[in-house]
């Protein structure tokens, strides 16, 4: 059980690299940085061949910002389990609706809270005094979370919940210890435990090394379908940290094509004139 | 200029000779351009300078177009940079043309500064162009750190609480130094908006009177070449440099063709890669200044980093951000420590070339260095560096002396191409 | 460009002559300049430059335009028209312009048509109106008058002048706008009086009602604005 959910992470990599393989010639889609790296952590992982231990750093979120129907997910996922508590307060809901092709019926319908208009800002249903009362701290703006943290940070954070009855939220997360967020996606993912690695020997980021997870409690997703959650969700965050990307790399590949036409003509024009110095 | 009486200045009638009668617009284009003579042996490192302009205009006018939707002040500014990147049209481009031009134009002015210890172009009688050089360096690294503080991240605040208590290192007037530049006890609202004034009207300013003379100082001694040697110690029959080529059309088709290049290579990073992983647009900046919350690693933009990296390993306040100082400062008194008696590294010796380049290692190295937090294996490294960064200066005098040249050629060495 | 084409079209000269003397004298068979050649690249390069060079203006220039913070702001705005009493005016702003609603009585809409010799575009054949508002009584429903209140002169706000006969607006005054700026006059569906400075109209903005009472301003009204 435990095992089958590791594996299964690690074996969509492999298909959603090959993806990304494919879309490498269309790069304008793809924070090109991101793509290298996802494409060359799981390979490096085989060779490595350790399979005693979890490497839940190397975890990728492997954004398409292309892929509407992941980013309407996304969205869907975000309206019914964060904006409750979370804002994107430099994101309008009307913008979002927008760019990826939601009609303003289902906006209106499903993601619009009650009493908001199409054109607010996405501002969390809980006043921010409330929630730094109930948890401790505010729960923070994910505006810019993607921007400031990562994707991959994200993405790890919300398949890093694991019991900890030490804590007052009786959950502790791998990606940040001590969080003052309860784990709220639990009825989703189910409940696990982590196992740390005996001698104490340290993970690459520093922190404890995980040997494995126990599911304590099933979930109402499949491990595999709790992935694709958080992966839609965390593309979805990503969209909503640069709206400006879809139409950024539209816009490129024109700028690109038109300046490589220039620029041989250009040539063609240094080489004539240069015909006359000998 | 006297163009008017000038024969060789084409016969004007109607608008175009009403205006030259009062503007001397030919005589400035024949004297600058058509008539201007540089050597036919330029090579790639030769577009630089021509591109560091480029970007200096391309920093204008975005930098006119952002202020006009960026609002100053510690409440505003990091929601007015949000603003400009989602709301209004195009408002993206015109910040990510200026984020990634400001790294742009510290590659080009890098390269353009490589290219003259290269071929020893700040020899005699340019000199005084180096120094016009140096200031406009030195007044870009104050537009670079002012403009880094205005978008009010996490790492503007920081790094403005960083390089602004540098000063504070000063004897004696360093603290009251200190609080007079943030106006504040703190970076606040007052600093702000000083550096914002700074860094779109006085800096400006400065670059542009700074530019202007740095092209007058060049087109008075006329532009040093590869080979080092003087074009206008050979000239023809009519006076012409025999080496040399009417700067229009020659060098302009080929300049174009340069900007060509760069906008191409500028733009991909733009579109498909504008924080370029995190070096140009740092991660930390996406969250708003915060004067309870250091980030964990803080780092300078890259291109400050060689000197960031000296000012760590130096293991005591005042003499680091002494050394910092002098690691600049030496590169400004560069024309006069090299007593070498040729020029160009192709007809230098083995000493100045091994010198040269255990400099560019040591200031790459020193760059990257300073991008990584500090470690005892790193500040050892950076250690050794600084002192052969220093090294390449102090023995300048001397081992410049005695470096084994060789004997330069009459004319310059060019291949027809 | 100050320098014309000639400057391009540079003669050949020859820079590797030691001697110089052959400057102006590169061998003419071989080395030739085809001026052809070189003047088509110079156009062509030239307009590709100056297509670039406009391509590369269309972001700074679409930069002023209202951001979508400002388009979102300039979402329609409602009013609640059951509130305001017969013959009384509410104002409010939508996308920055002063909004006129003005709630008439039957006696006031009766009296419109009695002045149409005095006005200067009595049909509304000159002014800015939706399809839907131009007729007689320039409205959706007749005893709601919604105008833009800024004056088609040179942008001032009209006062409310409703009472008839007024001291300094004259004995036949049938109620209506006065403009303190220029002294334009309207009347109580927005339309110039002769003699008035403004020559048109005052406008009317986009407008519809979703209920009864709730009147949208900035939605069309689609069920009218067909015809």
């Amino acid at each position: 059980m435990v095992d089958s959910q590791i594996h299964t992470g690690g074996s969509r990599r492999p298909s959603s690299a090959a993806l990304l393989a494919a879309a490498a010639l269309a790069f304008a889609w793809l924070g090109t940085s991101a793509v290298v790296a996802a494409e060359a952590e799981p390979a490096a992982a085989a060779e490595h061949g350790e399979a005693e231990h979890v490497d839940w750093q190397a975890w990728k979120a492997g954004n398409q910002i292309g892929d509407k129907a992941s980013l309407q997910r996304g969205a869907a996922n975000f309206a019914n389990y964060c904006a409750s508590c979370h804002s994107i307060k430099y994101l309008r809901y009307e913008r979002m609706a927008k760019d990826l092709q939601i009609s303003e019926e289902l906006l209106r319908k499903n993601l619009l809270p009650a009493g908001a208009k199409p054109t607010d800002y996405m501002m969390a249903r809980v006043a921010a005094a409330d929630g730094e009362a109930w948890f401790g701290r505010a729960p923070p703006d994910l505006s810019l979370i993607t921007r400031s943290k990562g994707s991959d940070y994200v993405y790890q954070f919300l398949k890093g919940f694991y019991v900890d009855d030490s804590r007052p939220t009786h959950s502790n997360n791998l990606a940040l210890p001590g969080a003052a967020m309860p784990a709220v996606l639990s009825d989703l993912e189910g409940v696990k435990t982590v196992v740390f690695s005996a001698e104490g020997e340290s993970g690459h980021g520093g922190g404890k090394q995980v040997e494995r997870f126990e599911q304590v409690a099933p979930g109402a997703l499949t491990a595999a379908q709790y992935d694709s959650f958080v992966r839609d969700t965390v593309n979805y965050l990503d969209y909503a940290g640069e709206p400006s990307q879809i139409e950024r790399g539209d816009l490129g590949i024109w700028v690109l094509l038109f300046l490589l036409v220039f620029t041989g003509l250009t040539w063609m024009l240094k080489k004539e004139y240069w015909r006359d110095v000998h | 200029m006297g163009g008017h009486s000038d024969a060789s200045l084409p016969v004007r009638t109607g608008f175009l000779g009403w205006l030259n009668k009062r503007l001397p617009v030919d005589s400035f284009v024949k004297n600058q351009l058509t008539d201007y003579y540089a050597p036919k042996n330029f090579n790639i490192w030769y577009f630089f300078g021509s591109l560091a302009l480029f970007v200096l205009v391309m920093q204008l006018v975005s930098g006119i177009f952002l202020t006009m939707h960026y609002k100053v002040g510690e409440a505003t500014a990091f929601d007015s940079v949000e603003y400009i990147m989602r709301e209004v049209p195009y408002g993206w481009l015109l910040r990510y043309l200026h984020s990634t031009g400001a790294s742009a134009f510290f590659i080009v002015v890098y390269l353009h500064m490589f290219r003259a210890m290269l071929y020893g172009s700040y020899k005699a009688p340019r000199e005084l162009l180096w120094l016009f050089g140096m200031v406009i360096y030195l007044a870009l690294m104050a537009e670079a750190f002012m403009g880094y503080v205005l978008p009010w991240g996490n790492m503007s605040f920081w790094g403005a609480q960083v390089i602004v208590n540098l000063f504070g290192t000063i004897p004696v007037i360093g603290p009251g130094l200190v609080e007079w530049i943030r106006g504040d006890y703190g970076i606040a609202d007052a600093t702000l908006n000083r550096f914002f004034s700074l860094h779109v009207v006085a800096v400006p300013l400065i670059l542009l009177l700074m530019v202007m003379l740095h092209l007058v100082a060049l087109h008075e001694t006329g532009s040093n070449n590869p080979d080092g040697i003087e074009i206008n110690d050979n000239k023809g029959k009519d006076g012409k440099p025999l080496d040399g080529i009417p700067f229009h059309p020659y060098y302009t088709v080929k300049d174009i063709f340069g900007v060509g290049v760069f906008l191409t290579a500028f733009c991909f990073v733009v579109f498909f890669m504008p924080t370029f992983g995190g070096i140009f647009l740092e991660k930390p900046n996406f969250e708003m200044a915060n004067a309870m919350s250091t980030p964990e690693h803080i780092a300078p933009v890259w291109y400050f980093t060689p000197f960031y990296a000296i000012l760590r390993a130096v293991p005591d306040q005042q003499l680091g951000a002494l050394a910092m100082a002098l690691s600049i400062v030496c590169l400004v008194v560069l024309p006069w420590l090299d007593r070498s008696p040729v020029r160009s590294t192709r007809y230098r010796g083995w000493i100045w070339k091994l010198a040269l380049a255990l400099f560019v290692v040591s200031f790459v190295a020193l760059g990257y260095l300073g991008l990584e937090p500090p470690s005892p294996l790193y500040t050892l490294l950076a250690r050794i560096f600084a002192v052969i960064y220093f090294s390449f200066f102090v023995f300048m005098p001397f081992y410049t002396k005695v470096d084994p040249v060789k004997p330069l050629p009459a004319r310059v060495s060019y291949d027809h191409g | 460009m100050v320098y014309d084409a000639a400057v391009f079209r540079h003669e050949p000269i020859s820079m590797s002559d030691p001697s110089g003397a052959a400057l102006h004298g590169s061998p003419p068979s071989t080395e030739a300049v085809d001026n052809s050649r070189r003047g088509f690249l110079v156009q062509a390069t030239a307009a590709a430059g100056a297509l670039g060079a406009a391509f590369a203006a269309v972001p700074f220039i679409a930069s002023w335009s209202p951001s979508e913070r400002a388009r979102a702001m300039g979402a329609p705005v409602e009013l609640d028209v059951s509130k305001i009493e017969p013959g009384q005016m509410v104002t409010l702003t939508w996308r920055k312009q002063a909004i006129y609603v003005v709630h008439r009585t039957p006696e006031m809409v009766s009296s419109l048509p009695g002045h149409d010799g005095q006005l200067k575009d009595p049909a509304s054949k000159a002014s800015e109106q939706p399809a839907y508002a131009t007729n007689a009584k320039r409205t959706v429903r007749d005893e709601f008058l919604v105008v833009i209140g800024n004056c088609t002169h040179l942008g001032c706000l009209p006062k409310a002048r409703f009472e008839q006969a007024q001291p300094e607006l004259g004995a036949d005054w049938p109620g209506g706008f006065f403009c303190p700026c220029h002294g334009s006059r309207f009347d109580l569906a927005g339309r110039v009086f002769q003699g008035s400075p403004a020559s048109v109209n005052l406008r009317i903005p986009p407008y519809s009602f979703s209920s009864d009472s709730q009147l949208v301003i900035g939605k069309d009204d689609t069920a009218q604005g067909a015809a």
